[in-house]
């Protein structure tokens, strides 16, 4: 008998509802130094394929209706690809769904008549700015401690593919490139540990013959950046990985740990 | 870089801690191979136990490290929990570690603690009436002992029952410990799926045994 596959993941779609009725629990913070707190917003007529960030739009637009303040959130693209959303929904970063940011999950994933809790990705290193917003100025400043190559760029730059590289390792790096910066690591880990972040852009580099030149400096530099930035330590349990929207493997982690303590000993 | 800044970083505590793991490991694994052959045979026991009480590499310069590593583990254990609970002064109101996480691995620091309280009362059983038997008293050596020490520990049904539900938390530790020991020390390759297996026949082959040791010399003695 000939099998039928589905592309599409009908688990998660509740076919007798087009509007869905939600309790939303969100955290409403006026500043960074104010204190905040959850505040508990019903709202109706949700669609089951709008984005989670256009359900908050409705809100917002229903809030400036009223005369109320609308929710600060972060977004951007919309797309998948900045890194720019954020958001702790239901207890996972970037909500229940996988290989997704927040602007691509749908309310299909939820269902009529949940109460949602939708908070910031919290860390002391990510202190929030307003409502759902937090600074990740942290991650800029990792990166400007070595996630970069010097190259000389007066017009004699020499092609990239004329370097011979690996096929693995050009995956690998390929693979850790991929690290939009969301944060989502952090706000998952329970030690709020930044490793699976840095750990990306040090392979990046580090797998790559472009990369190799400043290799030592840059996993130090970067480590003690990121230590000095209050990220917590890395135990292991890895929530990182599942909860990445851009699938950034652990092994960038162990492959972080044995560039620094080769760095150190080089050192 | 200077020697300090590597002993600050986060990186050097936490091969440090998996250095620490895997050395208390491979004492387990020995512990629990001695222990076994209480079962089999009270001869083969008592001989194994009394080269390791009386040989000067094992106690003079193998137990020293010992101790030490189990105070350093446990230790740096502490202060890093403390030290990553810092990183997160607010807490979620909702949060679904399961979604993403097993239990032992988010709680290491609970299996720990009762892992070190095991500790302290196997010392307290063990450790220190040897050391006192040996080096306070200064009895003269015998060879036949040791077995009739160890059964004569297991005849209380509370103190078996202890070392049976401790083990149990050991054999969580061991669930991720194991495993993350070798990631923390950068080993994530083609063998770390077997290795995986390994890892978790470890964590289930050694506390359980243990536990039958513990359970087999109660009723049987």
């Amino acid at each position: 008998m000939a099998q039928c596959q589905l592309a599409f993941d009908f688990r998660f779609y509740d076919f007798q509802t087009k509007n869905m009725k939600l309790t939303l629990k969100i955290w409403r913070q006026k500043n960074a130094a104010a204190e905040g707190k959850i505040v508990e917003y019903p709202i109706d007529h949700i669609e089951p394929d709008m984005s989670f960030l256009e359900m908050l739009d409705i809100l917002n637009d229903e809030l400036i209706m009223k005369g109320d303040e609308p929710v600060a959130f972060d977004h951007d693209c919309r797309e998948g690809i900045c890194g720019m959303c954020s958001l702790y929904i239901n207890g996972e970063a970037h909500g229940p769904d996988r290989g997704v940011t927040t602007c691509q999950l749908h309310m299909r994933m939820f269902k009529d008549g949940d109460t949602i809790f939708i908070e910031p990705f919290r860390a002391k290193a990510f202190p929030v700015i307003k409502d759902l917003v937090v600074d990740r100025s942290s991650f800029d400043r990792i990166q400007h401690a070595g996630g970069f190559i010097s190259v000389n760029t007066s017009g004699n730059t020499i092609d990239a593919n004329t370097i011979p590289v690996n096929k693995k390792d050009a995956d690998d790096a390929f693979d850790a490139a991929a690290c939009i910066g969301c944060g989502a690591c952090v706000a998952t880990c329970k030690n709020s540990s930044a490793m699976l972040f840095v750990a990306a852009k040090v392979s990046q580099y580090a797998l790559l013959p472009q990369g190799r030149i400043e290799a030592t400096d840059r996993v130090l530099n970067m480590v003690s950046q990121m230590d000095a930035e209050g990220f917590g330590n890395c135990t292991n349990t890895g929530a990182c990985e599942v909860e990445c929207p851009k699938g950034i493997s652990l092994e960038n982690i162990a492959r972080m740990n044995r560039e620094y303590m080769s760095a150190s000993l080089k050192g | 870089m200077a020697k300090s800044a590597l002993l600050k970083s986060s990186i050097a505590k936490k091969v440090a801690m998996a250095l620490s793991g895997l050395f208390l490991m491979l004492f387990l694994a020995q512990h629990f191979f001695i222990n076994m052959t209480s079962v089999f045979n009270s001869d083969t026991f008592n001989s194994i136990s009394h080269f390791m009480g009386n040989n000067p590499l094992v106690q003079y310069v193998i137990q020293p490290i010992l101790v030490l590593g189990v105070i350093f583990h446990f230790t740096m254990g502490i202060v890093l929990e403390f030290k990553n609970n810092s990183a997160r002064p607010i807490s979620y109101a909702k949060n679904n570690g399961a979604a993403n996480s097993s239990w032992a691995s988010r709680n290491m620091i609970i299996s720990g603690a009762v892992v070190l309280a095991f500790i302290l009362l196997h010392f307290y059983d063990f450790w220190i009436p040897e050391m006192v038997y040996k080096y306070v008293d200064v009895n003269p050596l015998n060879e036949t002992r040791y077995f009739s020490e160890l059964v004569h520990k297991f005849e209380s049904p509370v103190r078996t029952a202890i070392y049976c539900v401790s083990f149990l938390l050991l054999s969580l530790h061991l669930w991720h410990g194991f495993n993350s020991s070798f990631q923390s020390v950068g080993f994530n390759n083609k063998y770390s799926r077997s290795l995986h297996k390994l890892g978790y026949t470890f964590a289930i082959v050694v506390p359980f045994g243990f536990i039958f040791i513990a359970l087999f010399h109660h009723f049987n003695h």
